[in-house]
């Protein structure tokens, strides 16, 4: 007898077919309590397509090829010690920053996924979760297992975990993935299915997996592409999920504006790091951030509002300010970051002059103008021995956590301070997104575990800086400060006893 | 401003006969070589056919497989037995 | 023959990650398992509580009864992380692939005697169902436990339970020659047949249960334990001549259920023995899901074998003497 083989959408379909079922025994209320609170409206759940349409045992095979010839690099990188071939020592810098601000957050979208994986009410809609929080499950590992080897060799990497629930800045990211986790399920996948992972995600794996691999760091890029062949599955559902709810019903049309309008506010701010880690911290360079948010986000973002439009959905507010701020935002967090390493798991220098040459050819509007002189000055104070250090704690913006040294549209020569008065105490802010974020939802983000203010309470080990980097679990003089006479810079250069003679001659 | 329907796949022998297959079935597609990956643009639509890959690659060749070299893409999903298509509708 | 070997000196400055050093009490090096799963998830300042559930935090020790003192005790002894256990799945699926070929070549389903054929549509095919349930639990697990050490093997379990769904699909439709005919007469069975309504109803109460250690248990020593292991194991005569054919098709299920084991019972048994107080409540839920297993599965067990339950008490008997095993009273 032969069988005739199913073709690929009505196999998906066959053998998932109907699994899910209306209960009797229990409320279907009961059973989905979350689902309804967000004011979210869904007439037929069986209108939920998956295009990718994986089954169990395809996604077996496909992720289990993907991760052979991952480790097989990932061993092979290792046993040729191959973070002695990377470009510069100073590109260590860029793989801490990763995993410590970028690494604990593919677990919280694991468990996050997990979450609306079991409490969305429609079955197709919960498998592509699933699988999702499977895979942000294996970012997480694979990223581990990669940054363990540097970890190995170099600082700032080796307490991760506690750092990340501790140290300033690393509250940036932290607050952003609490922010959509502490949300209903809708929101979380508009915030990490669609804003973060559809709009923005890109701009984090594509070009900064380029670089990696432009910087001999063959291992991260391996990790890095093969996690994006997830991504392109979570990229799927996250345009799925919008179109769904914009489909459903139209109430759902002011409800998902507002959501799309927070979430690309509060990943513009959280991309700011990986702005910097591609302007300042790859030894070579494979494109600014400028132009990576003009490919991947006015090109790609525009080309998918574009599509979205017929439903009434308008560009997230504010994306004109922050393609304003794309010339910017790298070039103003490298500064907080520079100010204060001392306090930072991770090294920071000033760029030479061949790096300066390239923001300027990068920046044309605003780098010779506003920051080219403020790096030439510092490099002249390092030279006079006066390195500058700011030792005042900043204030941070209640709503993304990041210092207040963003400037105003429009004037790049004035920082830019909002605030908002609620139950009689005055909060501040970096940009009108964030107080209007606020402003959205005060009730939760005064809440914020504010690192700053926790300090100033006493909760973070003590009054003093070196208090606090030993409640961080940071090792002064090893994790922090400049590149330049760091443990990192001499093993470095007992690695390449010829580097400086090289750098130079190049 | 034209909607870009793009993929982007791994440079490497697995994703060759794809990036093939598509510069030979999508007329106008740009491209720009990155280190380690390749992004492929076109106007509207950009389509992988099952034939042209398995032509190329002479063996039977299933659209699914793609996951193993994607790296990114922009545009409507489409994806049966025999193409993966991505595209804007407006 | 003398051989001189040299190595550059490329010493590395330590062997793992601080908090992995600290659990294996000093710098040496760690496993993949431990450096991808120990002190990953956030324990400490919060941002924000949860819209949904604002009486905790999103990671939060109160969400179970039971008191862990560290909640990476409980490690799996599988060591599974997710290249591990995704290339593990993988290699079971290819025998997979080869038994259903092998079944679908030969025809051996079509072959089956008509007794057989409602056994396995009455009896095999309406599991699917039930797999799905343990998807929703194993994945309500994942999201509401604490510790990656507990919650990262709980969404591959939740994974695993969607998988043996689909294979439970493949069967039928192997069965109805690809209709799909066969699987919505199961779903039918399933929401009706009075033989299935315990077992739903079951199913049905564990979703509700918001204590995500007692479901833990409710999942694996009642769901697993006894209904699972009763079809897979106890029900065999029932499929007559169409058991060996049952036998290949579910193979999967065996090699699982002995591999997953391992792991559901080291759980519950660490869990238990960390005091007094914890092992009186995991024995009281595991008593209490056990019984309700086994008084699901009866009426089933008299449908399929006609042996008026008897095969239903001794999969909850064999389930019991596990728990006990475990250090549990029941």
């Amino acid at each position: 007898m032969t069988v005739k083989k199913l073709g690929l959408r009505q196999r998906y379909e066959h053998m998932t077919r109907g699994l899910d079922w209306e209960t009797t025994y229990q409320k279907m209320d009961d059973v989905f309590p979350y689902d309804s609170f967000e004011g979210i409206k869904i007439k037929d759940w069986s209108a939920w397509e998956d295009p990718f349409r994986l089954t169990m045992d395809t996604y077996w095979k496909f992720q289990a090829e993907k991760e052979r010839k991952l480790y097989a690099v990932l061993d092979a990188f290792a046993q040729n010690n191959g973070q002695t071939n990377l470009s510069d020592g100073r590109y260590v810098n860029v793989v801490k920053l990763f995993l410590t601000g970028i690494s604990p957050e593919e677990y919280q979208a694991h468990r996050g996924f997990a979450f609306t994986g079991r409490h969305l009410r429609g079955a197709g809609a919960r498998v592509a979760a699933q699988m999702q929080s499977l895979d942000e499950l294996r970012h997480l590992q694979t990223q581990v297992h990669t940054i363990s080897h540097y970890n190995k060799f170099f600082d700032g990497i080796s307490e991760f975990p506690h750092m990340h629930d501790r140290v300033w800045y690393l509250s940036v990211p932290k607050s952003f993935f609490d922010d959509a986790r502490s949300a209903g399920p809708f929101e979380f996948m508009i915030a990490i299915g669609f804003a973060f992972e559809y709009l923005l995600t890109n701009l984090l794996f594509v070009p900064f997996m380029s670089g990696a691999a432009y910087n001999g760091d063959m291992s991260t890029v391996t990790f890095g592409f093969s996690a994006q062949s997830d991504e392109s599955r979570h990229m799927t559902l996250g345009i799925e999920v919008i179109k769904f709810l914009l489909e459903q019903h139209p109430d759902n049309l002011p409800i998902v504006q507002k959501w799309v309008d927070k979430w690309f506010w509060r990943g513009h701010r959280l991309l700011g790091l990986v702005a910097m880690m591609m302007d300042y911290m790859l030894p070579k360079k494979v494109m600014s951030w400028k132009e990576a948010w003009d490919i991947y986000f006015v090109e790609a973002g525009g080309s998918l509002f574009q599509d979205l439009e017929r439903y009434g959905l308008k560009m997230p507010k504010y994306a004109d300010i922050a393609t304003e701020e794309a010339e910017h935002i790298s070039h103003q967090n490298w500064a907080v970051f520079y100010q204060y390493t001392h306090a930072a798991a991770f090294h920071t220098w000033m760029p030479d002059k061949e790096h300066l040459d390239w923001l300027s050819a990068k920046y044309p509007n605003t780098f010779d103008k506003y920051y080219r002189p403020r790096w030439e000055l510092w490099a002249e104070m390092e030279k006079e021995g006066k390195r500058f250090y700011n030792m005042a704690l900043p204030q941070l913006c209640q709503t993304c956590q990041i210092p207040m040294a963003y400037t105003e549209p429009g004037n790049p020569a004035a920082i830019c301070f909002r605030a908002t008065q609620f139950q009689g105490e005055t909060y501040h802010f970096c940009s009108d997104g964030c107080k209007d974020i606020f402003d959205g939802e005060p009730e939760k983000y005064v809440q914020a575990w504010m690192p700053v203010q926790q300090i100033f309470q006493g909760n973070c080990g003590g009054a003093t800086v070196p208090d606090v980097l030993a409640w961080y679990n940071m090792n002064a003089g090893a994790d922090n400060m400049d590149y330049t006479g760091s443990p990192d810079e001499k093993i470095w250069k007992e690695w390449h006893p010829d580097a400086d003679v090289a750098r130079k001659a190049v | 401003m034209a909607q870009v329907a793009s993929i982007t796949l791994l440079q490497n022998d697995d994703a060759r006969p794809i990036i093939e297959a598509i510069l030979a079935d999508n007329p106008g597609v740009r491209v720009l070589n990155m280190h380690g990956a390749v992004k492929l643009d076109c106007d509207h639509s950009i389509t992988i056919r099952r034939a042209s890959v398995e032509e190329r690659l002479g063996r039977a060749w299933e659209p699914q497989e793609i996951q193993l070299v994607l790296v990114s893409m922009a545009g409507n999903l489409d994806e049966d037995d025999d193409h993966f298509t991505l595209s804007w509708r407006h | 023959m003398s051989v001189q070997i040299k190595t550059v000196d490329i010493a590395p400055r330590r062997q793992t990650f601080g908090h992995v050093a600290r659990r294996l009490g000093g710098d040496k090096p760690a496993s993949r398992y431990q450096e991808a799963t120990y002190d990953i998830q956030a324990t400490a300042n919060f941002h924000y509580k949860p819209y949904w559930e604002p009486e905790f935090w999103t990671y939060d020790t109160r969400k179970t009864a039971v008191v862990m003192d560290d909640w990476y005790k409980p490690i799996d002894p599988r060591q599974y992380y997710y290249a591990a256990y995704n290339i593990a799945r993988a290699n079971m699926n290819q025998a997979v692939d080869r038994n259903f070929s092998f079944v679908e070549e030969r025809g051996l389903l079509a072959k089956i005697s008509p007794q057989a054929r409602a056994a396995l549509e009455r009896g095999l095919l309406p599991l699917r169902h039930l797999h799905w349930g343990g998807n929703m639990n194993m994945t309500e697990i994942c999201q509401r436990g604490y510790g990656t050490a507990i919650t990262a093997p709980c969404i591959f379990s939740a994974a695993d339970q969607l998988g043996m769904a689909q294979i439970i699909s493949r069967i039928g439709l192997v069965l109805d020659s690809q209709s799909a005919t066969s699987l919505d007469a199961a779903k039918k069975t399933w929401l009706e047949d009075p033989a299935w309504q315990e077992v739903r109803r079951l199913i049905e109460d564990s979703f509700v249960e918001r204590d995500w250690f007692q479901l833990y248990v409710a999942q694996t020593l009642g769901v697993n334990g006894v209904l699972l292991d009763f079809i897979y194991k106890f029900a065999e005569p029932a499929f007559a001549d169409a058991g060996l054919s049952v036998a290949m098709l579910t193979e999967f299920m065996q090699d699982w259920r002995a591999e997953e084991s391992r792991w559901s019972d080291s759980v519950v048994k660490v869990v238990a023995a960390e005091s007094a107080h914890n092992k009186a409540l995991v024995s009281q839920w595991a008593t209490h899901w056990i019984a309700r297993a086994v008084e699901a599965a009866k009426p089933l067990c008299s449908a399929l074998l006609g042996d008026g339950g008897k095969a239903a008490l001794a999969a909850g008997e064999a389930a019991r003497l596990r728990a006990a095993a475990l250090g549990l009273e029941v």
